[in-house]
This record gives C-alpha cells, structure tokens and sequence, in this order.
C-alpha cells in the first residue's frame, strides 16, 4: 500500500472511531446499539497498536531483533524457551485474563455504560498495555529479571522490600474477593454447587488419567475434560430438580466459604500433577473457547444497551457500590484497563520465552487490549439487561429487600422500571430460586452472557443451561486464580519464613508446608469471611485499590528504567499514567477509610455497628491504609532516584 | 510446528520434544530427564513463584 493510501485508511479509522464515539456520548433517552461501542473500541485500539506501541517499540526502547533475548541467551529447555510469537502471545493472553475484567466491569455498569467504556479504551491503550509492554521490555533486557528484583535493583532495597510485601498483601485481597464472587454465586444454588464441585473430581481424574491410564495424552485428556464438564452441567440440573439432593446441596455463604478455603489449601499441599495442573489445562481450554464464543455472539446479535449512558449514580449514592465516579469508577475497572497484576506475568514467564525483542510489542501490549476487549464484552452483556434486571441482582438486601415485591418497588422507585412478575419470571428461566443481591457481578454477568449465549446458539431458549454454563466458567476462571495463586502465596510466605527458621523455609518438608499453608488460607479468609458478613462492596474496592497500586509501583519501576536509559523526556509514557493511578489509589483510600459518609468510610461505618463487624471495618481501614503507604513510599524513593539520574551534580538530592 | 501442539503449548504443556532436542544439540554429554520426571519438575516449576497465573 502506498504512503497516501495508508495515510487515508488510517485517518478513516481515526474518523470512524470519533464517530462512533459521538453516537455513545451524545445517545440520550434511547438504546445504542452495541456495534457502536464494538466499532469505538476497535478503532480506538487499532490507533493505539499501530501508533503508540510503535513509538514505544522504536524510540522508547529501540526494540532490535538482532540483540539476543534472554529466552535465547539462557536457553536451557525449560525455563528460558525461545517461543514462536504466535504461542508466547496466545501464553501471555491465558495468563494475563482472568475474572477481573469480566466482574469490574459488570460493577462499573451502576454508572451507566460510557465511564467504562472511556476508562477501558483509554486506560488500555495509555496505561495498562503500557504498562504490560514496559515491564516486558524492560524486563528482556535484564535477562528476564522479575518485578520485586527490578524494583530492588533500579529503585532501591525499601522498594523491592516494598513490592515484594505489596505482592503478598495483593494477592490475599484478589484472592479473598473472588472467594467472594463465588460464594454469592453459588449461595441458595444447588445447580451451580453441585456442577463446580464436580469439577474437582474432574480434574483429580484428568491428573490421574494423564499419570498413569494415558500418560501425556493432553489434548485427549482435556477433550474428555470438556465432556464431563457438560456432563456436570446436566448433572447439576438434575439436583436442583430433585428436593431431597436440591435440599442438600442449597448451601449457606458460610459453608461455601469453608469448602473453598478447604479446596486452596488441599491445592497448596497435593502435588499439582494430581490437580492444579490439570484443572489449569482444562479452563485455559474453556478460556479461550468462551471468550471466542461470546465475541462471535455478541458480533452478530449486537445488543442494544440498555443501560443509560451516564446513570444518577456518577454523585457516588449507588447501591452496587459506594464512592462517586471519580476515583471509584478507576477503582473498580482495574483488569482491562490497567492491571498490576500482569507486570508480574511480564515480568515472570513471558519474558523467558521472547525469541526475537520486536515480538515484546505484539504480546505486551497487544496482549493487554486484547484483555481490554473481553473487558469491553463483558460490559455490553451487562449494560444490555435492563437496568431494572441489573439493580435487582446487584444490590444488597438493605436496599432492596428479601421479596421480589419489595425489589421490584425499591428499583422502580429509583427510576429503572421493573416488575415482580419480571424479577420472578428470570429466576424461573435461569432455573434459580431468586436471583436478588447476588451481588459480586457474576450472576448479572451469567444472565447477559446466557442472554446472548441463549439467542445466538439456540434460538433464545435453554435460558437456563446457559446460565449455569456461564456461573460454571467464571467460577472455573476463579478456582484457578485461588488454587494457583495460594500455591504461589505458600511459597512466598514459606520464603519469608525461612528468615526466621530455615527449617520453615524448606518447601519439602512436610510441617512448613502445612502452617506456611495454613497461614496463607487464613489469611484470605478472614476477609472472605468478613467480606460475607459486611457485604460485598468493601472488598471490591479494597482489591481494585491494590491493583492499582501494584501498577503504580510496576509505572514507577517502568519509568525508572527509561530515566536511565537517558531518556528522561520519553518517561512521559509512564509518567502520565502513574501520576494518574497514584492520584486514584491515594484519593480512593483516603475516602475509603475517613470518608464521613458511613456507606463509604470504613471508620464512620465502624462506629454503626457491633461486635466482630467493627473488626473487620477497622481491618479493611489498616489494609487500606498501608497499601496507600505502600504506594508513597515506593514512588517516593523512585522520585529520589529519578533526581540524582537527572541531576548527577547533587544540586536537587545530594547523594553520598 | 502443528496446530494442535501450537495449542498444547498455549494452554501451557511443558515441551519435551524442544527439551530433547536441546540437550541433544548442545549438552550431548549431559544425562536427559525422562518424560515423567520432565514434567512433575516443569510442572513444580510453575506454580511456586507469581508469574504464571493472574487475576
């Protein structure tokens, strides 16, 4: 294609893309189709792919293919793999989504769907694939170094001491708060409880299958993985239909909430050929193939969305959650738009497997607006319920009551019309006793995606199948973050532990690893059980104000990196977000914690209740508090070290 | 490269076939590990450090 002519298309995706834009911002009092948002999106991150990634890859960083990679350079045939960019893409993009972006997103819709949106498309293509592609690059070129290693090395040792700590801390509130998201969506569900927990046997019997019956068949294996899963679909139908076993297996928060912190720490300690391996081949199978499937449903049915653009909430008095759009709508978008958490994917197996630098581009950042778009997904399935639907399943009990009267009155009165026989009618089709405050975002994403599953595979029935396949596979996407992630937080803790008795820190043997284990688990579920007796809208928060800070430390390394590669004007590209993440994470946690309004303030809601919820209020207050310390500190120290490379005289910070 | 060991390797399956070829090329005088004992240890490998498995 000739010079002009690429000139032309470009500016005819530039023009398109503000169009399509100008129809979701200016779209008042009517639906918006989703193709609408879908053609925004696109264009928004084909601009961004062709023009900032492109700037990063050769100004910023000047990507060469000729300079070995570690992958390359250690190649050893385990740990440093040079990888065709194609798999190492396809890795990366496994890794890197999981729930976040599905739940954040169906969260933020209380603000109506065009703050998600902008933060998606924005965030995505400024910060969070910045951020991803940053650290890979950076990260390459430090022989595959990881994230708390480069923050130590660059920054300085509080720093590194700092992420690593931060890594901890992150992990026990993500992991708590998806414990959570299941927990509300299998509570009262004996359909959606008996096809999860059929998983378990399912995947021990793929480990002992790929063990001993047909060892290192994978592909086969996970083919009969994915046949038993349907069949555990049916079976789960079959137990809600039968009293006796429906009765059964209707389980209160509480007993669901033991059984998973039974299930991580059974995960911790057995060997991970028998479960985690296993499980983690089958949903990065049924990953993949289901973000497919809702991408070609929701192409070719484009919804309409009937979620306002901009909703009354933006003033922060929402019932799904609590605190005004700004900061919270940047809290609770964190996955999809810009995710600490991935920095340590960039900055772990990735990089080991690059064989060529150019390739840091498609994988990093293109990685990451790929995730931006199951993001995006997952916001049409939500915005195109009714709003009326929405509330209903989102908000607690305190707003909207135990009957579906009450419910249908409380929403309506709020302006988003809906009626008991509606509320009544989507329980019995989706094949649930009631769908009210199920709150945590899976059941109203369950619903959107079982809409769309439902119309685009079978003519708009089987409601119900669909359904329970949706809550199956976010739930799937779960149990591997908090099985893998407890593993991961045993070792850490095990780590530390070793500091103190190195007894302790060896990983084979048998008492450090059961209280390493059992630490950890506990860990997580004092908030998991805490975030079930104080509802579901602290911990959401918490965990988006970790991610974020994550990222904050991961910009402050990133820009770091760049200052002394002798690029101080480039650092920009880090710069900018990171200044904006540390003005959302700092306001946001000041508000979560001294906020007088008691819906939002942690200590003015301390002082309205009893017993252990004050606990737990003033639990959440601390986190906050020293992940927001977390944060100063570590960009702190990174502003100390940013001045003595930029004025090497002494005369801003003198150094010894 | 086939498709489906494209797929194998996406998903995450540790390669053994790019582990033989390797120590064959350039550690001939080292001992290779069996299929078996490749994988539990690739497999041990992953799931004891942040890296491989996000939210």
């Amino acid at each position: 294609m000739s010079k002009a002519a690429r000139s032309v298309l470009w500016i005819g995706v530039a023009a398109v893309g503000a169009g399509a834009f100008a129809m979701l911002a200016l779209a008042r009092g009517e639906t918006v189709s989703a193709a609408w948002l879908l053609t925004a999106a696109v264009a928004t991150y084909a601009i961004g792919y062709r023009f900032y990634s492109r700037f990063i890859a050769q100004r910023v960083f000047q990507l060469d293919a000729a300079r070995t990679t570690p992958a390359v350079k250690f190649n050893d045939g385990r740990d440093y793999v040079p990888t065709n960019r194609v798999i190492v893409f396809g890795h990366h993009f496994a890794a890197i989504a999981g729930p976040g972006p599905l739940v954040g997103p169906t969260l933020a819709a209380q603000f109506g769907f065009l703050p998600g949106t902008i933060w998606l498309l924005v965030g995505a293509v400024l910060g969070g694939a910045v951020q991803d592609f940053v650290i890979l690059c950076a990260s390459i070129r430090r022989d595959g170094k990881t994230l708390a290693g480069m923050a130590r090395e660059e920054i300085g040792p509080l720093a590194g001491g700092m992420a690593l700590f931060a890594i901890l801390g992150i992990m026990i509130i993500l992991i708590a708060v998806l414990a959570l998201v299941i927990v509300n969506a299998l509570k009262s569900s004996p359909w959606g409880t008996v096809t999860l927990m059929l998983t378990i046997p399912i995947a021990l019997f793929l480990g002992v299958y790929l063990r001993w019956i047909r060892p290192h068949r994978v592909l086969e294996a996970t083919a009969i993985g994915v046949a038993l899963l349907i069949g555990a679909l049916f079976a789960g139908q079959w137990a809600a239909a039968d009293p006796t076993v429906a009765k059964m297996f209707t389980l209160s928060p509480m007993v669901l909430a033991w059984s998973l912190m039974i299930y991580g720490f059974a995960a911790s300690v057995l060997p991970v050929w028998l479960l985690l391996a296993p499980r983690d081949y089958l949903s990065a199978f049924v990953k993949i193939g289901v973000v497919l499937a809702l991408a070609i449903g929701i192409l070719f049915l484009l919804p309409p969305l009937k979620m306002p653009a901009l909703t009354k909430y933006i003033d922060g008095s929402g019932p799904v959650f609590a605190g005004s759009l700004f900061p919270f709508a940047f809290i609770t978008i964190a996955c999809g738009a810009v995710s600490g958490f991935h920095a340590l994917i960039s900055s772990g197996t990735t990089p080991k497997m690059l064989e060529k630098e150019p390739d840091a581009r498609p994988v990093g950042y293109g990685g990451m607006l790929t995730e931006s778009m199951v993001a995006v997904m997952a916001l049409i399935a939500a915005c195109a319920l009714t709003p009326g639907v929405y509330f209903a399943i989102n908000s607690p009990a305190s707003a909207i009551g135990t009957t579906v009267t009450s419910a249908a009155t409380a929403v309506s009165s709020w302006g988003f019309q809906v009626s008991p026989q509606d509320l009544e009618n989507l329980a019995h089709q989706v094949g649930e006793a009631s769908l009210l405050s199920r709150t945590g975002g899976a059941p109203s994403l369950a619903v959107g995606m079982a809409t769309i599953f439902s119309r685009f595979f079978s003519g708009g029935g089987a409601l119900a199948l669909w359904y329970h396949f949706a809550i199956m596979f976010e739930a799937l996407f779960i149990l591997t973050v908090l099985d893998a992630g407890t593993r991961v937080g045993r070792f850490i803790l095990q780590d530390l532990l070793g500091n103190i008795s190195p007894k302790l820190g060896q990983v084979s043997w048998y008492p450090g690893v059961i209280l390493a284990s059992a630490l950890f688990v506990a860990g997580w579920g004092v908030f998991l059980i805490q975030g079930i007796t104080g509802g579901f809208n602290n911990l959401w928060p918490l965990f988006g104000i970790a991610n974020q800070l994550l990222a904050a430390i991961a910009l402050s390394v990133g820009t770091t990196v760049i200052i002394k590669m002798g690029k101080p004007r480039y650092a920009l590209v880090t710069l900018i977000p990171l200044v904006w993440l540390v003005a959302i994470t700092s306001t946001a946690s000041v508000q979560k914690i001294f906020a007088a309004d008691p819906k939002l303030g942690l200590l003015a809601h301390a002082k309205t209740v009893t017993g252990s919820l004050i606990f737990a209020d003033y639990l959440d207050a601390v986190v906050a508090g020293f992940f927001l310390i977390s944060v100063l500190v570590v960009v702190f120290d990174a502003v100390r070290v940013w001045l003595r490379v930029i004025a090497p005289t002494g005369n801003l910070a003198p150094q010894p | 490269m086939t498709l489906l060991s494209s797929l194998l390797r996406i998903i995450g399956v540790p390669d053994y076939e790019g582990y033989v070829t390797h120590m064959r090329e350039r550690h001939p005088e080292q001992p290779v590990l069996s299929r078996d004992d490749f994988m539990r240890e690739r497999l041990s490998a992953r799931y004891e450090r942040p890296g491989a498995r996000c939210c």
